[in-house]
């Protein structure tokens, strides 16, 4: 379990990264929390030539841009600095640090703390984790369901993907060759409404076997006006399923919910967990996820 | 609750250790001595060493059966480092043999080892095949993955029902793919069953596990040419016996030949099989080339070339009465041994044999086929065929008091044996080739506590108020009777130094035991002497020559008692020389805090032990300021010699312990769990243990021993498993899928203490070290069923399974509880 050689590049800059990016093409790989990575190479299921270490290049890419409508969140954000901002649990991020960091929206805080363990949280960042687009993964769900986008730059300039166009197949994503995902741009959700994340793993911090981000928003009379879910573990990709026929209006049904979602998803077997299992899941983290998201929605409505 | 000690009743039994008259370290939850050493890093693992030596890498298997048609290695020879590559073709002497068969039995009618090397058929996925020794291990991995092999592909024999089924054969000799059949009949199970009230059959399977120390095995070789010695640093269980292993196969003297084990980062069993393959081609590298050579194994290496366990089939017949007294048990079973068998038929034997427990079965047959088949070996993984034991036994109680209606506590209390039976012979022979007799226990007071603990009678309330707020919870029991400290025999060596210090070694190795803390307690306790001043050494041929190894809960049984012993002889000597010093008598001489007095009188006169280790010596030179006191013109002249006939130099004794039998300890788990109604997880809310290992030489040690076993015995039952595809390709060898427990998932142990010492030995202790993981596939099982109104008949246990289990039950499939069809309630 040693890699083979490689180069070993530590840009300065990210134009520089940039510039050996360009150079190396499909025989770069970019070196930023590794926890994906480094293990690949130590089993030698990737042997790239040349590593492309991002760490210095923290005042371009450990960065956290917010505005009113979305937070930006750069390659080299550690998921702890994330999970820390929780919402949802103010006993934590009480830091003089993070109070002066954004606002993180709830459903990304969440989902963060579902990333693994805390030592891998430390060191993994969250742009790597969409980039490595692993289907079972928390964040790639996160991003599809808000709708956000992932910004990939080249020598050549910068372009916007949005989530939907990201995420190709498993582990495979748009970035590519010689490009270097700069940032990941999560909305923020709408007013009016609520989220949760919910996921089965075997063990604590384990991938799941099958998790849900699910959004619900209401309208002005406190219906729900939409529900959307991603979910993760059931495909190629992670899989994105409107809800809103099922629970629309007064008659809000999280059952014909799962049900629907069920329908859409295509879960494999493995040795953790049937493909008839996972399914059952689906249905049961869509109702668990949507009462608490329906919940939080009311409540941020002033409607609880 | 601790319950009285229970006195042994054999009267031929050596006096049990002083602790009962002088306070003193033994039996004292003193901190673990070692622990600041390994806490702030400070442990010297394999790989802390040798960082100028070779690095070896291999070349392995990657079908489960094939036939080697050719191997190329230039290519793999050009890697710019690389030192050597070698293959089965290179080796010679008895290096080229087949590794031994390190436990022969008579019902192992076809044993089969592995040659270091795989020559010309590859038997599991794993198997070595070429060793490449480089500069370092990255340039070593990149020749190895420039091996080219031309492989004749074969068919593999994957599982239990391939094996028996036997349309092909791991070893083209022995076509039925049987390696040992063995029979063991108390009674007349069969007849005994067939006239029975009531009868039962249960299908009962285990599937396959693995050991996992968080530190692979590792071998560090260093010869030296100009002494035509070897020195080999191994991660073992046992370096008494790689040291004779080798000198064996590289054809070196014994005296030549030195193994030091480092501290090592668990064991679990696995470390015991030596020697291996790298243990044996590591050295015999380093002398053909006159080089160190190190290979420290990775995680994938550990998964696919070490060893497995656990893996059972079990067919269960058994008669009974109404009230659910057992009449007769015939257990037939089907051990899955893995592509050879080094360390014999051990795990299915303990199995057979440990299986009755604590209970009085009528008659009692057991049969097992022990099966080759094309994947990684199969030896004894803590607990060693005592988990599937429990189980199956466990099973059956609950199977049995199901099929009644009764309670199930009681049913176990009704088939108990007595205290007052004791000593009880099973009429069976054990692992060690000795009679099944178990020496004490109360067993019935051993489950009364458990029950007290666990508040079975009181669980009723906890699954109606559950059952209110929609949650499903149940509750399990298991009990076992564990067959500890196995001969053959430990010896210790104990020395008082010139500065009152006190030395201690013994043969076997330590891999997280606490010896450096339990073994200085006893000599310690012995000798009179603060327990900070002992040092203990273990695992290091040097130090101590003789030993058989730690495995089997035997360390504190036997090298515990060989230290005792030693420790005895010292203290007489000293107590000889001191007598002479002070003038007294040495019936009236006691040692406290390391100085001797004549009891009753501290103020008196005295003597400190490094006095006396001083005055054992007697000296011509004077080197120091105490050896001055030990000069022929210092010490008083007598007529007789300075060395006094029958006496030898030096305040040191060596010590031996060998038990005529194995001692036997016992406990009771109770568990509750709570599963999901939705998502079938499963939650361990309680887990009460209640043990009994004879005497306690350190309680916080035994219990650190029963948390880590029951950490092990949930992650079996709830987690961990191996999985081969149908072509012998080992899926989930990565801790990322082999499931171990985190903290995460380990619940809260509750322990509660019997004691009943072992007549056998000086200090009535019994072994502990596997105790914790024995009754984890059968308590939780137990709950889990409990819980749901199904029958568990196959550990571990996943939510999947549960999912899978409750639709076949909704589906109309007779695997509910007939409790549940009665309309009782589940417990």
């Amino acid at each position: 379990m040693k890699p083979p050689s490689f180069g070993y590049h530590r840009p300065q800059t990210v134009a520089e990264a940039l510039s050996v990016l360009a150079r190396y093409g499909p025989d770069a790989k970019v070196l930023a929390g590794g926890q994906s990575l480094i293990p690949l190479l130590n089993m030698r299921l990737a042997a790239p030539k040349v590593l492309v270490d991002i760490n210095r290049l923290g005042a371009e890419l450990d960065r956290l841009d917010e505005d009113e409508q979305a937070v930006r969140v750069g390659a080299l954000v550690r998921h702890a600095r994330l999970a820390r901002r929780t919402p949802s649990t103010s006993t934590t991020g009480t830091s003089m640090a993070d109070a002066a960091e954004a606002s993180i929206p709830p459903l990304l805080a969440e989902a963060t703390r579902y990333v693994a363990h805390p030592t891998i949280r430390n060191r993994g960042t969250t742009v790597g984790s969409l980039v490595h687009a692993d289907p079972a993964a928390e964040l790639p769900a996160v991003l599809l369901l808000c709708g956000g986008s992932v910004e990939l730059a080249s020598v050549h300039g910068t372009r916007t993907v949005p989530a939907e166009q990201f995420f190709v197949g498993p582990l495979q994503s748009a970035l590519a060759p010689g490009e270097l995902a700069v940032a990941a741009t999560f909305p923020r959700p709408p007013a009016r409404s609520g989220s949760a994340f919910r996921e089965v793993s075997r063990r604590a911090g384990d991938y799941a076997l099958v998790g849900v981000a699910l959004q619900v928003a209401l309208d002005g009379d406190g219906q729900v006006a939409s529900a959307r879910a991603a979910y993760l573990s059931v495909g190629p990709t992670p899989v994105l399923v409107d809800l809103t026929d099922a629970v629309h209006g007064s008659t809000v049904d999280w059952e014909d919910a799962g049900r629907l979602a069920q329908s859409q998803v295509e879960p494999d077997d493995d040795i953790h967990a049937s493909a008839a299992y996972r399914r059952h899941l689906v249905g049961v983290l869509t109702r668990r996820a949507g009462e608490v998201a329906l919940a939080r929605a009311r409540e941020a409505s002033g409607d609880a | 609750m601790t319950v009285a000690p229970v006195r042994p009743a054999e009267s031929d039994a050596p006096a049990v250790a002083e602790p009962t008259v002088a306070p003193g370290p033994f039996g004292a939850p003193i901190l673990r001595k070692e622990d600041r050493r390994l806490a702030a890093g400070e442990g010297r693992y394999l790989d802390d060493l040798g960082h100028e030596a070779l690095a070896a890498a291999f070349l392995r298997s990657p079908h489960a059966h094939a036939r080697i048609v050719d191997i190329d290695i230039d290519a793999a020879l050009d890697v710019e480092g690389v030192v050597a590559i070698y293959t089965y073709e290179d080796l010679d002497g008895r290096v080229a043999e087949p590794l031994p068969l390190l436990i022969p039995h008579p019902a192992l009618h076809a044993p089969r080892t592995a040659y270091p090397l795989a020559k010309d058929v590859v038997r599991h996925v794993g198997e070595p095949v070429a060793m490449v020794v480089a500069t370092d291990r990255y340039t070593a991995e990149d020749a190895v993955s420039l091996i080219r092999v031309e492989w004749e592909p074969l068919p593999a024999v994957i599982g239990i029902d391939a094996a028996v089924a036997a349309e092909h054969a791991v070893h083209p000799d022995v076509p039925d793919n049987v390696a040992a059949h063995l029979v063991q009949e108390v009674g007349d199970a069969q007849a005994a069953i067939a006239a029975a009230p009531r009868s039962l059959t249960l299908d009962l399977h285990v599937e396959r596990s693995a050991s996992t120390p968080l530190e692979g095995k590792g071998v560090y070789a260093r010869w030296d040419a100009d002494d035509r010695s070897l020195r080999v640093y191994t991660s073992t269980q046992t370096s008494t016996s790689v040291r004779f292993a080798l000198a064996a196969k590289l054809s070196l003297p014994v005296d030549r030949v030195e193994v030091v084990t480092p501290d090592v980062g668990g064991g679990f069993g696995v470390k015991i099989v030596h020697p291996w393959p790298e243990e044996v081609l590591v050295p015999w590298a380093a002398i053909r080339l006159r080089r160190e050579v190190k290979w420290v194994e990775d995680r994938r290496e550990h998964f696919i070339s070490s060893a497995h366990e656990r893996a059972q089939k079990h067919t269960v017949r058994v008669g009974f009465d109404d009230e659910g007294r057992i009449l007769g048990l015939d257990v037939r079973f089907w051990h899955d041994n893995g592509a050879y068998t080094p360390y014999g038929i051990i795990v299915p034997i303990i199995t057979s044999t440990q299986l009755l427990g604590p209970y009085k079965v009528g008659a009692y047959r057991v049969e097992f086929h022990s099966l080759y088949t094309n994947t990684v070996m199969v030896t004894p993984y803590r607990g060693a065929g005592r988990v599937h034991a429990c189980f199956v036994m466990e099973r059956v109680m609950d199977a049995v008091a199901d099929h009644c209606g009764l309670d199930r506590a009681q049913v176990r209390l009704t088939n108990m044996i007595r205290p007052e039976e004791m000593p009880y012979d099973q009429g069976l022979i054990f692992q060690d080739g000795r009679p099944l007799i178990y020496d004490t226990g109360d067993f019935p007071r051993s489950l009364r506590a458990a029950l007290d603990l666990v508040d079975w009678e009181g669980f009723a309330a906890v699954r109606a108020q559950a059952q209110a707020e929609g949650r499903r919870v149940g509750i399990g029991l298991a009990t076992y009777v564990e067959g500890t400290g196995v001969g053959p025999y430990e010896g210790a060596y104990v020395r008082v130094e010139t500065t009152g210090d006190v030395v201690v070694a013994t043969g076997l190795t330590t891999q997280g035991q606490g010896h450096a803390t339990v073994f200085a307690q006893i000599a310690a306790q012995e000798l009179g002497v603060p327990v900070d001043r002992v040092t203990v050494t273990t695992g290091d041929t040097r130090r101590f020559k003789y030993g058989v190894g730690t495995f089997a809960s035997r360390a504190a049984v036997m090298s515990g008692n060989a230290v005792a012993l030693a420790a005895r002889k010292v203290r007489a000597k000293a107590l000889r020389i001191a007598a002479a010093a002070l003038a007294a008598d040495e019936s009236e001489l006691t040692i406290v805090d390391g100085v001797v007095s004549v009891r009753g009188f501290p103020d008196g006169p005295s003597i400190p032990l490094a006095t006396v280790a001083v005055l054992a010596n007697p000296l011509r030179y004077a080197f120091d300021e105490e050896a001055k006191r030990a000069t022929q013109f210092a010490v008083p002249a007598t007529d007789g010699p300075p060395v006094p006939e029958g006496e030898e130099p030096g305040l040191e004794a060596t010590a031996w312990y060998s038990p005529v039998r194995s001692t036997f300890a016992n406990g009771v788990h109770a568990a509750v769990v709570e599963t999901d109604p939705e998502t079938a997880e499963i939650r361990v809310l309680r887990y009460c243990v209640v043990h009994d290992c004879g005497t306690v030489i350190n309680p916080m040690i035994v219990e650190g021993q029963v948390h880590g076993g029951v950490a092990q015995g949930v992650g079996g039952a709830l987690y961990e498993r191996i999985v081969y595809d149908e072509s012998g390709q080992l899926v989930n060898a990565s801790f990322m899928d082999f499931l171990m427990p985190y903290a995460s998932e380990v619940p809260t142990v509750e322990i509660d203490h019997v004691t009943s010492p072992s007549p056998l030995n000086p200090l009535g202790v019994k072994g502990v070290g596997e105790a914790g993981v024995i009754p984890g596939h059968a308590v939780l099982a137990a709950a889990i069923e409990d819980a749901e109104g199904i029958r568990i008949d196959r550990m571990p246990i996943s939510p999947a399974e549960l999912f899978d289990l409750r639709r076949r039950l909704a589906a109309g499939e007779d695997i509910g509880l007939r409790r549940r069809s009665r309309g009782e309630g589940p417990s």
